[in-house]
């Protein structure tokens, strides 16, 4: 047990979890106090991991059950910071909805717990508790705004569908460990030679369940309503951290068991992966809802972080965190101005809403200028690089027909990014929206625009922290 | 290492735009927003000038090199000019302030926006003309897209959003094609350094789908025919300096690309491919030639004009003959001349009666004689008059084809009769005949600032016409080195 300091970030957010809950019981009118000290528990929670973990190779504890490399190190701080912005600037919505309450932060700390005990997984009972853990925090928050019906419509969709995903994920976990004996992923990879037709099948149901929870088509049809149904900060949280969590199991359960079996896993996830890319860029066209355009727009991304992943090279591997890594601040930018878009303690979500907002609010129409024009993949932004990564890994295989089903879906795709510029630049002015945003809002949206902004100027640094990343 | 001009080049502008962001947004402030943009783009051009005074003709190497690591392992940052680069970057740093000057009549709104949008494209399309590294090329190349789509969208006529969009995700979709090959060659080779890859060469298998890569996004952004359909259109709509822009210095990209790119990277699919580009060339000239002959709309009938340029342009390129390609150098210098004061002699009406029909005008001429005489000038020289820059081009071009095969000159030869036709119908029509529309009458001649723009653009055309040995002088040894390097590669082929 010398090693239980590698776990500690795990250990310290479970009791900060506890602790919270009995604040909440004996202190009234807590949520204040509750929303702040959880910041806090995920900053030291990121900085505990980058001082234990962040220099180790790879260890595995607990019989071999969880593995601290350096790949879960980095993706555990990049789901701590993405919650820690989602918190830090969701406060004033959920004031707004009257629904700042102390389970809002606690759920948000479980969810995370879950996907720190995912990430770290080296087999398929610890990855399902974790799955699950995050899972259920995650039902709860979609349905946060439970006056509302379209948030309770939304949390039980999310629920049915996701609970039958975990169904068929579990089947695959079953008929795996039916067919290898174990259920540990290096054990599985040694015993794969024999029956590996059988086991295929089970690689089918897991990567069903797994392509379900990032939300790749076909199993993406939970994902609109979801994300138009739920609060906003909530929505903010499931298109970030979920996906970092659910991209390095899918990279993990990939390449550590079944990496001999590249060459029947591989088909999948390029049809995955074109599927994603090509129908996230055409339904987006059709929305009128922000929220909902997000939706299919984060499909679309989650096709090319695939496409990463279908190369079966290192590579390939640190595109899609690269990928990733770009998406996650482009989506807080994002956000951040949608949480701007006030009037009179309404949000506004609607495309036509931004009409004209370039000439009451030059600076955020500046700001959704670059991240729009970033996400479409327009050089010299940010997500520029993250495509052209993830299409130098794709090329390096000479998988030439997945690049260039890529590149003409992000031709397409930039049509829908183009019009929602053209509603903010070229159309009608309308109503002011409020200017007053607190300053954690004001600096999140600065900060990732300046970021993707200057992205250019230091491409080197981001590879340089992924390149130490070695799975294969 | 130097001082590093090129790379000053290309930020100065950029540096500019971002002094107009940090100032206040009021109509007052206009003026000086105009101010600071105009000193930051003429500044500019004085350094361009004395880059081209420092530039050693004699000799054919990359001068004023940067190279700097950018992605460790993987590109550098890397630029540098030849003979034939120099020249696009002084076109671009000599249009851009007069694209400056020239806002005060035709942008009404948003003036310090639009100053904004100009001076960053300035940085594009001058990076452009100096990367070294494929991929920077693509940046510099692709980057320009959103001030462009901004010029068109936010300040052009009324079927701007049509037009912004149709230019915007044509040439995206011209250009990811090249991305795909730049990558490639970066897998195949090992660099996407230029000059690397000249020494190296690309392996010949691979030349011909690399070669049609590039192609796909050249014949968008030149245009040829038929993919030019986006150019009447994203024309018409912008506002006049945009189209100036657009018409000066973005059509040259691709021809700039053709000659430093599909000629130098790829000379063995350049050679199966020359017959393409002449067909594609001749059509491009003679069909465009005729429509441009039936439009009704000024703008119009100048974009499809500049599609038969092009098509010039591109057919000298192809010949890979000294003349053929220095013509074809001359011509886009040229056109980029003509072709911009074509579009603000159009601006100069339009300005004043809100009409780009050419049936609204007429009998012109004893209204504003300055404005007559000028565009006079300019319309001889789009049409190839020997003593204006445009018939030097041309007749170098005719030149270099007529060395390599006679029926396609006779067939571009053809090309010059039509222009004439069409250039003088439409002076004739705008200018002379019956006053018939009568508020023509109040029409008020240039004013100076206006004088001053046509004026600083007749000196070059003219000057170029009568000596254009400068021009000749820049370019000479690094065409002969190109086509040299074309040649020998050839022969081990």
């Amino acid at each position: 047990m010398e090693n239980l300091n590698l776990v500690l970030p795990e250990i310290f957010l479970s009791l900060s979890i506890m602790f919270l809950l009995v604040l909440g019981v004996f202190k009234n009118d807590s949520s204040k106090i509750t929303f702040n000290i959880s910041l806090f528990v995920l900053l030291i929670t990121a900085i505990i991991t980058l001082n234990e973990t962040f220099s180790i190779d790879r260890i595995t504890l607990f019989n071999n059950s969880v593995v601290i490399d350096y790949m879960s190190s980095l993706m555990k701080i990049i789901t701590l910071l993405g919650a820690f912005f989602v918190l830090v600037i969701s406060s004033a919505y959920l004031k707004t909805f009257k629904i700042y309450k102390i389970e809002y932060p606690i759920l948000i700390l479980c969810s995370v717990l879950g996907m720190m005990v995912m990430i770290s997984s080296n087999d398929l009972m610890v990855f399902y508790m974790g799955l699950e853990l995050q899972s259920l925090a995650l039902y709860v928050l979609a349905t946060f705004n439970r006056d509302q019906l379209k948030s309770s419509e939304a949390g039980l969709k999310y629920f049915v569908l996701s609970a039958l995903s975990s169904g068929l994920l579990l089947y695959g976990c079953s008929l795996i460990y039916g067919f290898s004996g174990s259920t540990n992923f290096d054990i599985i990879s040694n015993q794969l030679n024999s029956n590996e037709y059988v086991l295929s099948f089970g690689i089918v149901f897991i990567l069903v369940g797994l392509a379900f929870k990032i939300s790749a088509v076909p199993f993406h049809m939970w994902a609109p309503d979801v994300y138009e149904g739920s609060p906003t900060s909530v929505t903010l949280f499931f298109t970030m951290v979920p996906k970092i969590a659910a991209l390095t199991i899918f990279i993990r359960f990939l390449y550590v068991p079944f990496l001999n079996l590249i060459d029947q896993w591989q088909m999948i996830i390029i049809f995955l992966s074109i599927a994603s890319m090509l129908f996230g860029a055409i339904a987006a066209i059709g929305q009128s809802n922000i929220k909902r355009l997000i939706a299919y727009s984060s499909i679309g991304h989650i096709g090319y972080t695939l496409a990463g992943l279908a190369t079966g090279s290192n590579e390939g591997i640190q595109s899609s965190i690269v990928y990733i890594s770009i998406y996650v601040v482009m989506n807080l930018a994002l956000f951040s101005c949608l949480l701007m878009l006030k009037r009179n303690n309404q949000y506004y979500e609607d495309i036509e809403d931004l009409s004209g907002l370039s000439k009451n609010h030059p600076l955020l129409s500046l700001s959704l200028l670059v991240i729009l024009f970033s996400l479409a993949g327009i050089p010299p932004l940010a997500g520029f690089f993250a495509k052209f990564y993830i299409f130098k890994a794709v090329i390096e295989q000479s998988m030439y027909f997945l690049a260039i089903v890529g590149l003409l879906s992000t031709v397409v795709a930039a049509f829908y990014y183009l019009r929602i510029i053209k509603i903010i630049y070229f159309d009608k002015e309308k109503e002011k929206y409020d200017e007053d945003h607190s300053l954690w809002l004001k600096f999140s949206l600065t900060f990732s625009t300046i970021l993707i902004l200057l992205y250019f100027i230091f491409p080197s640094q981001l590879i340089e922290v992924v390149s130490r990343i070695n799975i294969i | 290492m130097n001082f590093p001009i090129l790379s000053s080049l290309i930020l100065l502008p950029t540096i500019g735009a971002l002094f107009l962001i940090f100032l206040k947004n009021e109509d007052g402030n206009s003026t000086t927003a105009k101010y600071v943009s105009l000193f930051a783009s003429v500044v500019n051009f004085l350094i361009s000038i004395y880059l081209w005074i420092s530039f050693d003709q004699s000799i054919s190497v990359f001068q004023f090199v940067e190279d700097r690591t950018w992605i460790e392992g993987f590109i550098n940052y890397k630029v540098g000019v030849d003979g034939i680069s120099i020249l696009f970057i002084i076109l671009t740093t000599f249009i851009t302030p007069l694209c400056i000057i020239s806002v005060n009549n035709s942008v009404k709104t948003r003036l310090r926006d639009f100053l904004i949008a100009i001076l960053i494209m300035e940085s594009f399309m001058i990076g452009v003309f100096c990367a070294l590294d494929l991929v920077v090329f693509y940046l510099f190349f692709e980057a320009g897209l959103i001030p462009m789509f901004l010029i068109i969208g936010i300040w052009g006529g009324p079927k701007r959003v049509y037009s912004a969009f149709k230019f915007f995700l044509y040439t995206l979709l011209g250009s990811v094609l090249m991305l795909v090959a730049i990558i490639s060659i970066y897998w195949i080779s090992g660099t996407t350094d230029v000059t690397k890859l000249y020494e190296l060469g690309i392996d010949a298998k691979y030349q011909n789908l690399l070669w049609l890569a590039f192609f796909s996004s050249f014949a968008v952004k030149t245009p040829m025919w038929p993919v030019h359909t986006w150019l009447p259109d994203a024309h018409v709509e912008a506002p006049t300096a945009g189209s100036v822009l657009l018409a000066a210095i973005l059509l040259k990209m691709a021809g700039y690309g053709f000659i430093r790119f599909s000629l130098g990277l790829f000379p063995i699919a350049s050679e199966i491919f020359t017959p393409l580009i002449y067909a594609l060339s001749v059509i491009a000239i003679i069909v465009t030639s005729l429509i441009a002959l039936m439009q009704e709309d000024m703008k119009k009938l100048i974009a499809y004009s500049s599609v038969a340029h092009m098509g010039f342009v591109t057919l000298g390129i192809f010949t890979i003959q000294q003349q053929g390609i220095e013509g074809s150098i001359i011509q886009m210098i040229s056109h980029g001349l003509v072709s911009a004061a074509l579009f603000l002699c159009v601006g100069v009406v339009y300005d004043r009666m809100h009409s780009r029909m050419i049936s609204s005008y007429g009998g012109i001429v004893t209204i504003i004689p300055k404005y007559s005489i000028l565009f006079m000038l300019f319309t001889l020289a789009a049409l190839g008059l020997p003593g204006t820059s445009g018939f030097i081009g041309e007749f170098l071009i005719l030149m270099g084809v007529f060395k390599d095969n006679f029926l396609v000159a006779v067939l571009a030869s053809l090309g010059v009769i039509l222009g004439a036709a069409y250039m003088l119908w439409l002076y004739k029509r705008v200018v002379f005949g019956k006053l018939i529309n009568e508020n023509l009458k109040s029409m008020i001649d240039l004013n100076k600032s206006e004088y001053f723009i046509l004026a600083c653009l007749a000196v070059p055309t003219l000057f170029f016409g009568f000596y254009p040995d400068p021009l000749i002088n820049t370019i000479e040894v690094s065409v002969e080195d190109l086509i040299n390097m074309y040649n020998s590669n050839i022969m081990i082929k």
